[in-house]
């Protein structure tokens, strides 16, 4: 078993699984739960200021959408923040961490844009012995209406100004959660680096609307004949978050920005691939909400046997790994070639590989008698295509030709390295010709 | 007292009525919607699907199992009975195992294929119970086509026919249309009276007027058809049942198996049908396995089956096979019947076993009896009441093309004609193509 122990801006996690903030983390008899079940740390759903709770809707608060035999792929959601009375909250958060001391527990955030409102309530989270705070800048609806949650988080001035006031105001961490609705990532998270953040979490939830109701004619999930727009998260929204992630870890302005890593966390290797893109830390709710708080003992056994495996001795020589093997389009070299290779053992013979690449892309794929299916090397631009269609994990593999040899499509030889930045037909090199 | 699996002789009641009607039940039942979209889901949407191929009708399966999965059940029964309009039978009786679902790529990959024929039920179920049909009639032609035969190759042809705006009088010698689907077909495959409710259903594309208890060279001969219609489609079957040719044939209680399976389907109350307590079914097809069944179901004690060649010469599939010895049938194979031996009535069969070598079949001198006070011969059918002047390839009709005999202006297909092989499916095909190369034919249009 390997040692999965987790320091994230000096919070210490029996391993680096947390629950994100949501529906999961609520309340005390949710989190305790989730504790026995294994988990090393929770956020604690989004508190709000003092005074009457915010209200949810009385009707569906999630939509979905699903894949093969209903396997949801997608989530969203119109639930706003706690709804439960700050004492409440802060009761029970102080119950939960006097008797798990070894569990992380961070408090999530989310009061007006005024200093006042911060300097209030910071105070109240400090006293309950939390480990630290979470600046929900995120959520996407409802309490982005009332000048908070992404409204906040979609202004890189705001986030400063709020992370700094926050840093003032109290010794805890503080972790700023980003919202993904935005055109580029970096700037929110150059601004919670200026103002003092200890650390970025992303992604919060996407936009969206999951479908519509044919009959009604109205966005689901549906409140008496009305739909509104909904947070989106779950499996399908991981390639935007690790796409997100990577690009503040790689970027010069937030290299070494802590990240707590969130978005459609399903499974070890979602989380594995999270840390090795620069989270140091990940956070999950979808898969809990889909299969328990349970799931999380798959996490620790996978990601545990994966580090065996491969002789990483901790979480923290794993995060970032990845890192600086995420580049730029232009830096990819233009003289590896590819071909696609068609295993006919493992060949079920369904075809799909044929439709795909006939119907759209390079009819690379010939079939033959006895349902054959042999990749043409003169059309083969391995675009992968084929791969991603073939219901047969490791059947169709791309294989690179070695230097030297030569490209049957192309007729030229295999040559080294060699870039867009380079190459003959770039406007820009002529440019500088 | 009333009677129970010991009790000597051939006498109905063997079981209680409760028994036998759970006995008789749907024996692959339909799926509902749930596990309907659970069993879509595993089709990969193959390209040039093998089930497809194989289907002898060549209905889209990946197509209408992609419409079930989207929540078109509907849809789906129009893509199946677009190419076979028994679809909702052919969904119950196609042996699936050794057509469709036996070259599906999950078959392949997993050993466990796509459940195609049940969620073909399930499409064409979905549109029968909401009382739809699909297909509209063309303008009518002013031609008028005689089917001969009201079994899956009639129909098909009379339906097709009816569609493409010609007048069709469909012939039937027996009391009911439906061929083997009413006749002929195990109970447990097509309940409540499924057979005659497609019939229904069926003609309700109007322009099909079923003439029944009509025989061709009784009531009917061809020529007059051919003098009276401007086309003919036969679609006898084959109503001939094949000698045993063993001595002793003739004692009480030995009979065709499918006299046996038609009197069942036919009965009102299976409690009332007599079944023999040791019962010997001799055959090896699908008509052996089914009486055998049937026989177990109805109360027999013993029932055997007994095949003169090895079990995999058996025209009944694995999956038959497996069937039948899962409701205690036993199963012998190689051993021909010698002699049925008795006073009057069956009492056993003497059977002699076999060899098969280079020189074919050889019947041993080494003997064995088995008791019977019931014997159900199913070993085969043949042609029978082909009109004169019709030619022969072997001992069926003469076809070319789709299903054109020797004499112009009539067509054949289904069991009766070369290639028939005693499929619903195949003939459902047959009749179809036949009524299409009929069109053709008529409307002056190349075929």
């Amino acid at each position: 078993m390997a040692n999965l122990a987790s320091e994230f801006v000096g919070i210490k996690s029996p391993n680096p699984f947390w629950l994100a903030s949501a529906p999961p983390t609520d309340k005390e008899y949710n989190v305790r739960r989730a504790y026995e079940a294994g988990w090393g740390g929770v956020v604690w759903k989004t508190l709000g200021e003092d005074g009457p709770p915010v209200v949810n809707v009385n009707g569906p608060r999630y939509g979905a959408i699903w894949g093969a035999d209903r396997r949801l792929l997608g989530l969203n959601n119109i639930e706003l923040i706690t709804d439960r009375p700050l004492e409440v909250n802060l009761r029970e958060i102080k119950a939960v961490k006097r008797d798990w001391p070894d569990r992380a527990l961070v408090v999530s955030l989310m009061v007006p844009c005024e200093e006042q409102a911060w300097k209030a309530i910071l105070p109240l989270v400090e006293e309950t012995g939390a480990d630290g705070v979470e600046l929900n800048f995120g959520c996407p609806h409802g309490m982005a209406e009332r000048g908070m949650g992404s409204a906040v988080g979609q202004v890189p001035e705001y986030i400063e100004m709020v992370t700094r006031w926050c840093k003032q105001n109290t010794r805890m961490p503080v972790i700023v959660k980003l919202t993904p609705n935005i055109t580029n990532i970096l700037r929110p998270a150059e601004a919670a680096k200026k103002g003092g953040a200890d650390a970025v979490s992303l992604i919060n939830t996407i936009n969206s609307i999951t479908s519509v109701d044919l009959d009604a004619f109205s966005p689901e999930p549906m409140i008496d004949g009305k739909g509104t727009h909904g947070g989106y998260c779950g499996p399908a929204v991981k390639p935007i978050a690790l796409n997100m992630v990577a690009e503040i870890a790689r970027s010069a302005a937030t290299r070494g920005l802590p990240i707590s890593g969130i978005g459609g966390i399903t499974t070890w290797r979602d989380a594995a691939e999270f840390l090795a893109l620069g989270a140091g830390n990940v956070q999950v709710c979808t898969a809990a909400m889909t299969y328990g708080f349970k799931v999380v003992q798959e996490m620790i056994s996978g990601l545990s046997d994966w580090m065996d495996a491969k002789g990483h001795p901790s979480v923290a020589s794993v995060v970032g790994r990845a890192v600086p093997n995420v580049t730029d389009w232009q830096f990819l070299n233009l003289n590896y070639v590819a071909k696609a290779r068609i295993d006919p053992d493992a060949c079920i013979k369904c075809g799909r590989c044929f439709a795909a690449c006939e119907d759209t892309s390079h009819q690379a794929i010939a079939m033959l008698p006895g349902r054959v299916f042999e990749v043409m090397d003169d059309e083969c631009v391995a675009c992968n295509l084929c791969v991603d269609v073939c219901p047969v994990e490791g059947c169709i593999t791309m294989e690179p030709l070695a230097k030297g040899a030569v490209d049957p499509r192309t007729g030229r030889k295999v040559g080294d390295y060699a870039n867009w930045t380079t190459h003959p037909n770039n406007p820009s090199v002529r440019a500088a010709e | 007292m009333p009677n129970n699996p010991l009790t000597p002789g051939v006498v109905p009641g063997r079981l209680g009525a409760a028994v036998i009607l759970d006995n008789f039940a749907d024996m692959a039942p339909p799926l509902d919607a749930h596990e309907a979209r659970v069993a879509a889901d595993r089709c990969y949407f193959c390209f040039d699907a093998p089930c497809m191929t194989a289907c002898p009708t060549s209905i889209d399966i990946p197509l209408f199992i992609r419409q079930i999965a989207t929540g078109t059940p509907e849809a789906a029964a129009r893509t199946i009975l677009g190419q076979n309009i028994l679809g909702g039978m052919c969904a119950r009786v196609c042996p699936t195992e050794t057509l469709c679902e036996e070259v599906c790529v999950r078959e392949t990959a997993e050993g466990k294929p796509v459940e195609i024929g049940r969620l073909q039920r399930f499409a064409t179920d979905a549109m029968m119970a909401k009382g739809g049909h699909p297909f509209t009639r063309a303008a009518a032609t002013g031609k008028r086509v005689a089917v001969v035969g009201a079994g899956p190759a009639g129909l098909s042809a009379a339906h097709r026919l009816a569609m493409l705006g010609h007048d069709v009088v469909m012939f039937d010698a027996r009391a009911k249309a439906g061929g083997l689907n009413e006749f002929g077909i195990a109970a447990y495959k097509a309940t409540e009276g499924f057979a005659q409710a497609e019939v229904e259903w069926l003609l309700r594309i109007g322009g099909i007027k079923v003439e029944t208890g009509k025989r061709l060279g009784r009531e009917l001969s061809l020529e007059a058809l051919r003098a009276e219609y401007d086309a003919v489609f036969l679609g006898l079957g084959l109503a001939g049942v094949n000698a045993l040719r063993a001595e002793g044939e003739e004692q009480a209680h030995v009979r065709d198996a499918v006299d046996f399976i038609a009197e069942l389907r036919q009965a009102r109350d299976l409690a009332t049908l007599a079944v023999g307590r040791d019962v010997v079914v001799i055959g090896g097809g699908m008509t052996a396995v089914d009486a055998a069944v049937q026989s177990k179901l109805l109360g027999a004690e013993h029932v055997t089956i007994v095949y003169r060649r090895a079990p995999e010469k058996m025209a009944a599939s694995e999956y038959e096979q497996e069937h039948a010895a899962s409701k205690g049938v036993r199963i012998i194979t190689g051993a021909a019947p010698v002699r049925v031996l008795g006073n009057g009535a069956v009492e056993a069969v003497e059977f002699a076993y076999t060899s098969e070598g280079p020189e074919g079949l050889v019947v041993t001198s080494e003997t064995f009896r088995l008791k019977a006070d019931q014997v159900f011969k199913a070993i085969g059918q043949n042609l029978d009441g082909v009109p004169g002047g019709v030619a022969l390839t072997g001992r069926k009709i003469a076809v070319t093309g789709p299903g054109r005999t020797s004499v112009p202006g009539v067509w054949a297909g289904g069991d009766c004609a070369e290639g028939g092989n005693d499929l619903t499916v195949t003939a459902v095909a047959n009749g179809r193509d036949a009524a299409l190369d009929i069109h053709a034919s008529l409307m002056g249009v190349a075929g």
